[in-house]
């Protein structure tokens, strides 16, 4: 009953806080404001830890709060599964959020909307809960939606800036893009199995493995396997949410918000709610080959080819940004690989290094007056030396160093991809050789940005105020992802953040640094995740081959420095500090020499030409026809007008027998009493 | 509390209202006028909360039923009654009543008395319909009720209202007029009787059945509206005052939404199989069709009148899945959307009043001046574009889960509302609200009184309770929809 209770209090405590912040946002002073919501996050933080060790000593959990509504023979409730999976994610959202809330002072100070953001940041944390410790699908789906809100309501957070509306817009309807597969496969699941309920639903399932749905009647071809379907409809949500290609337009655009938020919202927490949902979905997945197919290759796409992107960008968000799409591409490959418990593990030392490498940038940010250029940087370990080592701390994670956590978890994915690929899983090929590409990848476009930024030459608070984007062409890239539009006066130098800024990010370098060494044992090969994720050893081994494979995280992290992905890796690090450091010469003249390579990657591949021209374009066009051509020229014009000129034709005609003299009247009665006769006597 | 005829004073207590307020004359009488009204309303109100108190939420028949002899002669009688379908209706009537005098406190100057007094009676009859079970008595309430709405278009209008006036009412007497001879046809038929419900027991051969379907079909579908015979609608709404926008979107559209459940299902289960496709089809259309015709709206109110139209086509889709889960989640549709939309209307006319402007163009950047209404037009655009936890998601989210197990492709039809919907709604909300001050107009808005944050902020709560619990909704639902999926189940082919 205690337990209960606590459960309840995870999600409450940021609710009450953000509902302080953000009713009363115009009356309360700032202190109250960010003392509310943190002293809620702080609550949901410390309460999650006692769930948690609460849960190690196996009391698990799976029970209603409220019934939400019944209907027919279907119950929808709200309710929380206490489990591993929920509490190492309640863990890391409380644990993130509670550090970019304590930011949040530092980063936020000058701004008016201060209030308003603490609201919005702790009510994120609330959705974010409701979706991590659901216990059904239908509470899945509302805290599903509940962050896309406010992930619309703080990228847009910076309402007069036109970049800023288009781009929350734009997040929220590719989010409902994604949205639309989802609710389609809860719909498969509830016709099929007569409930949400996980428990239920899990238990059912396996014996839906067989059946299949007919999409077309009667058509053999349209006939293709419920969970495959079921299970792609699902995943196209994650793409949505988890930002995968093609639906990853998005992200990138996204960091028109506040840098804490791209640090907790689109880095750490909200864009992994994809990763967690596949990996909650084990049962389901597994009974489906094709899907897990369908999942690894568009994971392997996301991976590699947003690698290359980051190479190119100036922006230091968009290289974070950039790097979190292709580290999310990790992540789907494990779960495409079946190693679930290695895609949750990716996803928990990701969320600390990749908040740590944001929130880095955002200090990095306030140091250059919100300047956000990396070529008007440069050398900046003098002036910010604690921004500088716990950047480097979450490169040196981020590219797979051996003993730091973003190693083991990332090397644990290249090896799942591999032993899917030998097991020959279809697609694991092409992924497994793209994971392994994107190491040298993610070294590079990392360590690129390390040196611009905090080595070599100060380019700094020169006169030419270079954070013009004229290497840019489209336009929702000009002027963007400037927080505030200004950078350092010449001469001027940068300044170390103070300490709520600096706090975070030491706190996020210690478990960048450690996690991975010590979570690994437990969480992959031990007991952590037994009855949690489901994995069918037999179809999908990659678990079982890497377990026996594991001979402890010190021993794998010392054979990693004679394997090929630290060669990499190492090789992506030495040839960036070659062409960025000793050679600048270099790779402008690669950009010269490959333009059309440079074209594309400037265009993102033009996926965003494509869908403003197809999809937005398109729907206009089809709005616009409809409207003129269908509402106003056929039904109104033709049909409806039409009728009353109709009318109005036949009754100028009857008109002309109202002539209003009686002796008219007279003469017509006269002839009608004839023809009346005329009927009656020939009846007669 | 059951012996008070409750029923029959939710229908006259407002129409006795409406002729007190009416007494009150001129314009000098103003300030009386709307304190009149105001009591007259609440009053209502309150007299219809004791219908779900007092409700029996396992009785699937009629309850409060009053019935006596009207015209003997021809056996028709004055019978109210309400079940689990009806009852949410005459109160969510009464509600938005006192939402409507509110909303035109200060707004309307002009004939203040007629205007209340028009709302008060209107509303009045809309409960007779919701209540009727005698068909001579429905069909009067039912017409009579597009006079009320008629003048108020007429007189209170926009600078179009005589057209507009003129097409909502030939539209829906157009469909009343089929609607008549069905009446006659079952009257005969049934051996020289008006009872709704013995009219739901009357075997029919298969033939009269399509006829008598296709003929509410159109009576009903006019009300909706459905497409193709909607295109009333953005007139009437583009035209009518901000209290006639809300009563149309809240309560009269939903009149042709509650025929097809108290006349077509029930009377003619066969013909309703048999015709499923062509509702579903409409349904469909109006659903995917009239979102993309949304979406290129450059009037405000005419945006949301088309996307009324397309929420609606949850309604009839719902019904016409012939399960629990759609006719409920219809159901509960049409309840959210009487306050979703009255709120978006509501919203509209705070500009308006303002600005005197509907069109997208002339605002943009209103947050700036404006953050209290901001904030609460941002929750109901996102209870318009059906995000959980609010009203908008429960209907539509059973919909399509219903449609889901009924046919995938239907489900995938009315699923792209959640992309398309999605994509009107903040389109408009991000040209109007968000963004830089546009121009002076926007720049010299003052932020909303209170009472007009009193009025959205009781449609805010009603939304939200409604998408966070909205279980003791439909808990009153599940006996009567389970008897007329029983009744719609047999054949009534002999």
């Amino acid at each position: 009953m205690e337990m209960q209770k606590l459960y309840l209090l995870v999600p409450m405590a940021p609710l009450v806080g953000a509902m302080i912040a953000g009713l009363f946002c115009r009356v309360i002073p700032r202190w109250l404001a960010h003392t509310a919501t943190i002293a809620g996050v702080a609550i949901a933080f410390i309460a999650s830890i006692v769930i948690f060790k609460d849960v190690q000593a196996g009391h698990t959990y799976n029970g209603a709060v409220y019934t939400w509504l019944t209907s027919g023979d279907y119950q929808f409730e709200v309710g929380f599964l206490i489990d591993t999976l929920t509490t190492t994610m309640m863990l890391v959202v409380t644990f993130v959020s509670l550090m970019v809330h304590i930011y949040t002072i530092g980063y936020m100070q000058e701004d008016p909307g201060y209030n308003r953001f603490f609201s919005y940041i702790s009510l994120f944390t609330f959705s974010m809960l409701m979706l991590v410790m659901s216990n059904n699908f239908m509470q899945l789906f509302f805290g599903w939606e509940a962050v896309g809100l406010v992930s619309y309501l703080l990228i847009g957070f910076w309402y007069t800036r036109p970049t800023a509306i288009f781009a929350n817009m734009k997040a929220f309807l590719v989010n409902r893009v994604g949205d639309f597969g989802f609710i389609l496969g809860i719909g498969l699941v509830l016709a099929y199995c007569g409930s949400l309920d996980y428990a239920t639903v899990f238990q059912k399932a396996p014996s839906l493995a067989d059946t299949t749905i007919n999409l077309f009647a009667g058509r053999d071809w349209a006939t293709v396997s419920l969970m495959t379907a079921t299970c792609i409809c699902l995943f196209i949500g994650a793409m949505g949410k988890s930002a995968q290609v093609p639906l990853h337009v998005w992200l990138p655009d996204s960091m028109e918000g506040p840098t804490p938020i791209s640090a907790l919202i689109h880095a750490a927490t909200m864009v992994t709610a994809g990763i967690f949902m596949v990996a909650r979905m084990s049962p389901l997945f597994e009974l489906s080959t094709t899907a897990l197919s369908f999942v690894i290759v568009i994971g392997a796409i996301t991976a590699l080819f947003m690698g290359f992107l980051g190479v190119i960008q100036n922006d230091i968000k968009r290289v974070v940004a950039y790097s979190t799409l292709s580290q999310l591409g990790y992540m789907t490959v494990a779960l495409g690989a079946s190693a679930y418990s290695v895609a949750i593990f990716h996803l928990m030392t990701h969320a600390f290094f990749k908040a740590l490498l944001f929130l880095g940038a955002g200090s990095v940010i306030i140091g250059m007056h919100h300047d956000q250029d990396i070529r008007n940087m440069g050398g900046l370990r003098k002036y910010m030396p604690i921004t500088w080592i716990t950047s480097l701390i979450g490169s040196l994670a981020l590219i797979g160093t051996p003993f730091l956590s973003g190693f083991y978890s990332k090397d644990s994915i290249i090896e799942a991809a591999q032993i899917a690929y030998e097991h020959g899983q279809p697609g694991a090929a092409f992924a497994y050789y793209a994971v392994l590409a994107g190491v040298f990848i993610t070294a590079f476009y990392s360590f690129r940005m390390y040196f611009l930024v905090f080595h070599g030459e100060e380019r700094f608070g020169k006169v030419d105020d270079a954070h013009h984007h004229e290497h840019h062409g489209d336009h929702d890239d000009e002027e963007s992802s400037h927080d505030h539009h200004h950078g350092l006066a010449p001469g001027q130098k940068p300044h170390e953040t103070p300490w709520v800024v600096t706090l975070p990010l030491v706190l996020l370098a210690i478990p960048s640094l450690l996690i991975g060494f010590f979570a690994i044992e437990p969480m992959l090969y031990g007991d952590y995740f037994k009855g949690v994720i489901f994995v069918n050893a037999e179809a999908h081994p990659a678990m079982e081959h890497l377990a026996e494979e594991f001979h402890g995280a010190a021993a794998m992290g010392m054979h990693a420095l004679t394997s090929l992905p630290f060669i990499l890796a190492l090789a992506g690090v030495v040839l960036s500090w070659f062409f960025y450091m000793k050679r600048p010469d270099i790779p402008a003249a690669i950009q010269r020499r490959f333009s059309a390579v440079q074209t594309l990657l400037e265009n993102k591949y033009y996926f965003d030409k494509f869908n403003e021209l197809v999809f937005a374009g398109g729907a206009r066009l089809l709005g616009k026809v409809l409207w003129r051509g269908g509402d106003v020229a056929i039904i109104d014009g033709l049909i409806v007008n039409g009728s009353a000129r109709v009318v109005g034709w036949i009754s100028s005609i009857t008109r002309l027998f109202q002539t209003g003299y009686v002796y008219h009247y007279a003469f017509t009665m006269i002839i009608g009493i004839f023809v009346l006769m005329t009927l009656w006597i020939n009846r007669a | 509390m059951s012996n008070y005829p409750l029923l029959s004073l939710a229908i006259w207590i407002p129409i006795l209202a409406g002729l007190v307020v009416l007494a009150t004359g001129g314009d000098r009488n103003a300030p009386l006028a709307r304190i009149f009204s105001l009591v007259g309303a609440v009053a209502a109100f309150l007299i219809t909360l004791p219908l779900w108190a007092g409700f029996d939420v396992a009785n699937g028949g009629m309850q409060f039923v009053e019935l006596s002899s009207w015209i003997p002669r021809f056996h028709i009688n004055y019978h109210l009654g309400v079940d689990g379908i009806s009852m949410l209706f005459v109160i969510l009537n009464a509600f938005i009543t006192i939402i409507v005098v509110a909303a035109g406190w200060e707004v309307i100057q002009n004939k203040v008395a007629q205007y209340n007094a028009a709302f008060l009676i209107m509303s009045g009859l809309m409960n007779g319909i919701f209540t009727s079970l005698d068909g001579v008595l429905f069909y009067v309430f039912f017409e009579a009720s597009l006079i009320p709405l008629y003048l108020i278009i007429g007189v209170w209008g926009g600078p179009k209202r005589v057209y507009a006036a003129f097409k909502f009412f030939l539209y829906t007497l157009f469909g009343s007029l089929l609607f008549l001879l069905a009446l006659m046809y079952l009257f005969f038929q049934s051996g020289g009787s008006f009872s709704i419900l013995e009219w739901h027991k009357l075997p029919i051969a298969l033939g009269p059945q399509i006829w008598l379907f296709l003929a509410f079909l159109i009576a009903f579908a006019v009300k909706v509206p459905m497409w193709p015979v909607h295109t009333w609608l953005p007139d009437a709404h583009v035209e009518a005052p901000t209290g006639g926008s809300i009563v149309l979107a809240a309560i009269a559209l939903k009149l042709g939404a509650y025929g097809f459940l108290r006349f077509s299902l029930p009377i003619l289960p066969d013909a309703s199989h048999e015709l499923s496709g062509l509702v579903l089809g409409l349904s469909l259309v109006a659903i995917i069709y009239i979102s993309f015709v949304a979406l290129v709206q450059e009037d405000m109110k005419k945006l949301v009148a088309y996307s009324s139209i397309a929420h609606m086509g949850f309604v009839t889709l719902g019904f016409f899945m012939f399960s629990a889960m759609g006719i409920e989640g219809a159901l509960v549709q049409m309840v959210s959307h009487g306050f979703v939309s009255g709120a978006m209307f509501f919203c509209i006319g705070v500009m308006y009043d303002r600005v005197h402007s509907r069109q997208i163009a002339d605002y943009g950047g209103v947050v700036n001046t404006m953050p209290k209404f901001a904030a609460l037009f941002m929750l109901f655009s996102m209870a318009n574009a059906g995000l959980p936890a609010t009203s908008g998601f429960v209907g539509e989210f059973m919909v399509i889960l219903g449609a889901v197990k009924f046919n995938f492709w239907v489900a995938f039809g009315a699923a792209t509302s959640m992309v398309v919907g999605a994509a009107y709604t903040l389109w408009m909300y991000k040209r109007v609200i968000f963004g830089d001050v546009a121009n002076h107009h926007v720049a010299e808005l003052s932020d909303i009184n209170l009472r007009e944050f009193a009025i959205l902020g009781v449609l805010a709560i009603a939304t939200l309770w409604m998408g966070l619990h909205p279980q003791p909704f439909t808990e009153v639902m599940h006996a009567s929809v389970n008897d007329l999926l029983r009744h719609v189940a047999i054949s009534k082919i002999q």
